[in-house]
């Protein structure tokens, strides 16, 4: 599969991919039949994945590249949501499009600073530290009467209308699918019923970062995260300053999932400390798990597995969480790899198994 | 002084059941190197078996003392079981394979989250579940409000058995207090005297030489959980006479607190996590009395990070292997 991808010729590649890229952004008008959940508004539902892929590709960054486990890494999530919150609603009145970029940049200084004294601790206890920072800030915010205490923030800013033209959606009888003009979505206008327009707003996000993220997995600095996160004694005695490299990871890392929380914020319009429970951190750790840490499309994969799953298996709301949990399980214990592990480990894996071949050709001749 | 004292005694019953619960995540990880993320549910199994088993023998106050201590012992003895029963399945569903197939720890780790998540679940659909097979209207004594509190009936009258100041300390206050140390002091003896002890502080130490020894690896670690389904079995029971309810999702703070007294002992370090409950419980109350009761969880984790960063093995180190071997 990947073979035959790699034989295409660059064009090919690059026109299959925007072709890729366009239905995705047309996917919650077709509203496919058996995709799309019952019952539920398609956007708001592919909003919420999109919401999933971009946190699962900055936890990817600390877990999967870096090799850090971070099980607090909810909190960065509210910190993003909180800043566009508390700057744009409770006390302030800044525009959104400065709010995601400053709900970046405080995160990514709260990942600096969380990140400066905890990378020092072995890996174990580094989950513990992050578990632990996670709940902090969640208490903190109930507790915290200037960031609006357990009552939450309202009216979070939106993004700017543009309202030019309307889209209609396709509307589906049986197989055959037929244009359904009185159910249109306006073009860009970020209103409450319809969510497509934050759906199309996460994608373009995730498009940029994905784009970004991998200039940075192919340079110095992706080489090192790798050489860290396999040996680190010895990474050290080549001359990679892993600490740093580390802290790096973790603080793009923040920097990613504030984004992500900023367009949580947006979208819900309103939030509180229990939007962030630490079962959200669990659920960001089972996505990049699930998918194979260290892999980029696995990642993906795995982060719509964990928010899409649940939607589809609505119809019997009451077990979800419980199917959920049966199907990690099996998941980890039939795919311990990932649905999609990194290219490295499968390389690694091959050439082990050609070892022992050749150790076992010595030993019968 | 007297609220003092009173913050005290709180904090070391409270301290006490900590410990046990923190001995199951010592335990394991001391010869699995894991977090056992299904502990809390193990825990909130053994607490509901308490429960329905009391119910199911009709208990209620104002029995005669010997009844009080047979149905108190009654209790304890279902709960034990059941958490031990219940931590079995849990090594056995969710990291036998994964041992075998010498899984990265991450995704132990998620194997454990999913089992957490099912056992919870469990519980909390209890009421659909039984449904399912007809007996809804028999057990509902046992399955009525599943998602919400279920009421302990305790056997036991609290009531003061001698001040401090002005602070009463309750009977149930003491009983929890002594037989959370008699349980704790078995567990050390055992694990450093008995021939199944000596087996799990080999394994933690260097569980490849200990394979070569001829120590059966697969039955140590199913003692290890086992024991520390017992442990949590008992403070189940134990938190129930204190608190009076429990639901579907106790485990998750329990738990959580527990833990944290683990690592803030060293986690895999037996005699760590006792003083890893006391000291959690002491900086808890005192935090909360002096900030405010609001922030009594955040006093918990900011000493957890602080103590992390300072002394990163904990207070006492980890050494369920190397203690005293």
């Amino acid at each position: 599969m990947s073979e035959r991808w790699e034989r295409l010729p660059k064009w090919a590649r690059i026109v299959l991919l925007l072709l890729g890229a366009l239905l995705l952004y047309l996917l919650p008008l077709i509203d496919p039949p058996y995709l799309s959940p019952s019952g539920s508004d398609f956007g708001a539902v592919l909003f919420n994945v999109a919401a999933y892929v971009l946190v699962a590709l900055g936890l990817n960054v600390v877990v999967g590249y870096a090799g850090l486990l971070d099980l607090g890494y909810v909190g960065f999530y509210a910190i993003g949501a909180y800043t566009v919150g508390v700057l744009g609603s409770l006390h302030g009145h800044l525009p959104l499009l400065l709010l995601l970029p400053l709900a970046a940049v405080v995160t990514l200084v709260s990942g600096i600073i969380l990140g400066a004294p905890t990378l020092r601790v072995r890996g174990d206890y580094l989950a513990i530290v992050t578990l632990g920072f996670g709940e902090i800030v969640r208490l903190t915010l109930i507790n915290w009467g200037w960031v609006g205490q357990a009552a939450g923030i309202s009216d979070v800013p939106r993004p700017p209308s543009l309202s030019l033209f309307d889209l209609p959606h396709l509307s589906w009888n049986g197989g055959i699918a037929s244009i359904d003009l009185s159910n249109t979505t306006t073009f860009l206008k970020f209103g409450i019923l319809d969510q497509t327009p934050y759906y199309w707003l996460a994608l373009t996000v995730i498009f940029i970062v994905l784009f970004a993220e991998r200039m940075l997995v192919h340079s110095r600095v992706g080489r090192a995260w790798e050489a860290t996160r396999e040996d680190e004694d010895a990474a050290e005695l080549m001359g990679v300053p892993t600490f740093k490299f580390k802290l790096l990871a973790f603080a793009i890392g923040a920097f990613i999932g504030g984004l992500s929380g900023a367009l949580f914020a947006t979208r819900q319009a309103f939030i509180n400390p229990e939007s962030f429970p630490l079962l959200l951190s669990i659920l960001f750790i089972a996505a990049v798990v699930v998918g194979g840490a260290g892999n980029r499309l696995g990642v993906i994969i795995g982060a719509i597995v964990v928010s899409y799953l649940p939607e589809l298996f609505r119809p019997f709301a009451d077990f979800r969480v419980l199917i959920f949990g049966g199907l990690l399980v099996l998941l980890a214990n039939f795919r311990p790899q990932g649905l999609l592990p990194p290219k490295r480990t499968v390389r690694a894996k091959k050439l082990d198994e050609k070892f022992e071949e050749l150790e076992e050709g010595t030993a019968h001749a | 002084m007297n609220t003092f004292i009173a913050l005290t005694g709180q904090a070391i019953v409270l301290g006490a059941i900590y410990a046990l619960v923190a001995l199951g995540y010592t335990l394991v990880y001391g010869v699995l190197r894991l977090i056992n993320f299904a502990h809390s549910e193990i825990w909130m199994w053994g607490s509901f078996a308490a429960v329905w088993v009391l119910t199911a023998v009709g208990a209620s106050r104002g029995q005669g003392p010997v009844a009080i201590i047979g149905l108190l012992l009654l209790a304890l003895v279902a709960a034990m079981l059941t958490s031990a029963a219940v931590a079995l399945l849990v090594e056995r569903v969710a990291y036998r394979r994964l041992r075998r197939v010498n899984a990265p720890p991450l995704i132990a780790l998620i194997s454990a989250i999913g089992a957490s998540f099912c056992l919870g679940e469990i519980m909390g659909l209890r009421d659909k579940i039984v449904g399912w097979v007809g007996l809804r209207d028999t057990l509902d004594a046992y399955v009525r409000g599943a998602r919400d509190n279920t009421r302990f009936p305790n056997p036991l009258q609290s009531s003061p058995l001698f001040h401090i100041g002005t602070y009463g300390v309750t009977n149930i206050d003491v009983i929890i207090v002594i037989s959370a140390l008699v349980m704790m002091v078995v567990l050390d003896q055992f694990i450093r005297r008995s021939r199944l002890g000596r087996g799990i502080r080999a394994v933690a130490q260097d569980s490849e030489a200990a394979a070569l020894m001829g120590v059966n690896k697969d039955r140590v670690i199913q003692v290890t959980f086992l024991l520390g389904g017992i442990m949590a079995g008992g403070a189940a029971l134990m938190y129930l006479m204190k608190i009076g309810v429990t639901r579907w999702n106790a485990g998750f703070i329990i738990g959580l607190k527990a833990f944290t007294a683990a690592v803030l002992g060293g986690i895999g370090n037996v005699r760590g996590a006792l003083v890893g409950g006391f000291v959690l419980g002491l900086a808890e109350n005192y935090g909360s009395a002096l900030i405010g009761t609001q922030w009594k969880d955040v006093v918990a984790f900011v000493l957890l990070v602080a103590i992390l960063l300072f002394r990163p093995t904990g207070l006492l180190g980890e050494s369920l292997g190397r203690s005293r071997a």
